[in-house]
């Protein structure tokens, strides 16, 4: 980055705050969200593999009030990376560009994720408590 | 002018920038993005199907061919996206060269130790009877 004194762009302090910044924002904190989340992933198959002691302990730990709370955040930053994502595949494509489209896709995205992340939650809690 | 500045451009552009590589950074992102779009749902599908699985249940369930191949395939696949999004954006955040590259590395590191980890953990399950 050029060394200077100057404000840089995007000069976010005097941005009008749109929906389609929002997405973009939060399309790379969802993604810095789960880099990390994906070492849990990778923690479960080795207490899988440790045994079943192991396994035991870990299932206690996801089930726990902590637990929960993160996987509940994962899995909404998984379902907005996902359909935001699809977003921006189709937008990759050529698709998508005129700003009315731009501004609904936003939405789309947001209101997506939060669909999925409901039913997954609604499954997980009517089928008797997570983990 | 001098003499130096009468060689083609193109002599001091080869190897640095983008004609190093091209568009291979967004290309496979693009294309890890794609193949986890089918993944991800597999897997959140798979660990949903797990919910409150015993050990015996959850064991046989990864050890069984397909989603022993299944879940390698995601594993690498999401480190190496993870690995291209964090890179991209250590590149747009981070402008002290040191610190820059030292995450650049970091994050690799990391990235080949958490897949390989998996992957071992995957076989481990799937060849254990």
């Amino acid at each position: 980055m050029a060394d200077t004194q100057r404000p840089l762009s995007p000069h976010l302090q005097i941005y009008k705050r749109q929906v389609q910044m929002m997405t973009s924002i939060v399309h790379r904190a969802t993604g810095i969200a789960l880099a990390v989340g994906s070492l849990l992933v990778v923690f479960g198959l080795l207490h899988l593999a440790a045994g079943e002691d192991s396994f035991n302990q870990f299932k206690g730990i996801i089930g726990s009030p902590v637990g929960m709370v993160l996987l509940f955040g994962w899995s909404w930053a998984l379902f907005y990376h996902l359909c935001n994502g699809i977003r921006h595949l189709i937008q990759d494509a050529g698709a998508g560009y005129a700003i009315p489209q731009f501004v609904r896709s936003s939405w789309l995205s947001v209101a997506g994720s939060i669909v999925l992340t409901v039913l997954v939650w609604a499954y997980v809690l009517t089928a008797g408590g997570a983990a | 002018m001098t003499a130096k500045d009468l060689r083609n451009p193109l002599k001091t552009a080869l190897g640095l920038g983008s004609s190093q590589s091209g568009v291979g950074h967004w290309w496979t992102q693009r294309v890890t993005a794609a193949a986890l779009v089918l993944l991800g749902v597999w897997f959140v599908a798979t660990v949903l199907c797990l919910l409150h699985a015993d050990y015996a249940t959850a064991h046989a369930a990864v050890a069984k061919p397909w989603n022993a191949l299944l879940l390698i395939a995601f594993v690498l696949t999401m480190f190496w996206h993870a690995v291209l999004g964090l890179q991209v954006v250590i590149e747009d955040y981070v402008h002290t060269r040191w610190k820059e590259v030292v995450l650049l590395v970091a994050i690799k590191f990391l990235a080949v130790l958490g897949a390989l980890a998996s992957v071992l953990a995957v076989l481990r399950i799937a060849l254990t009877p």
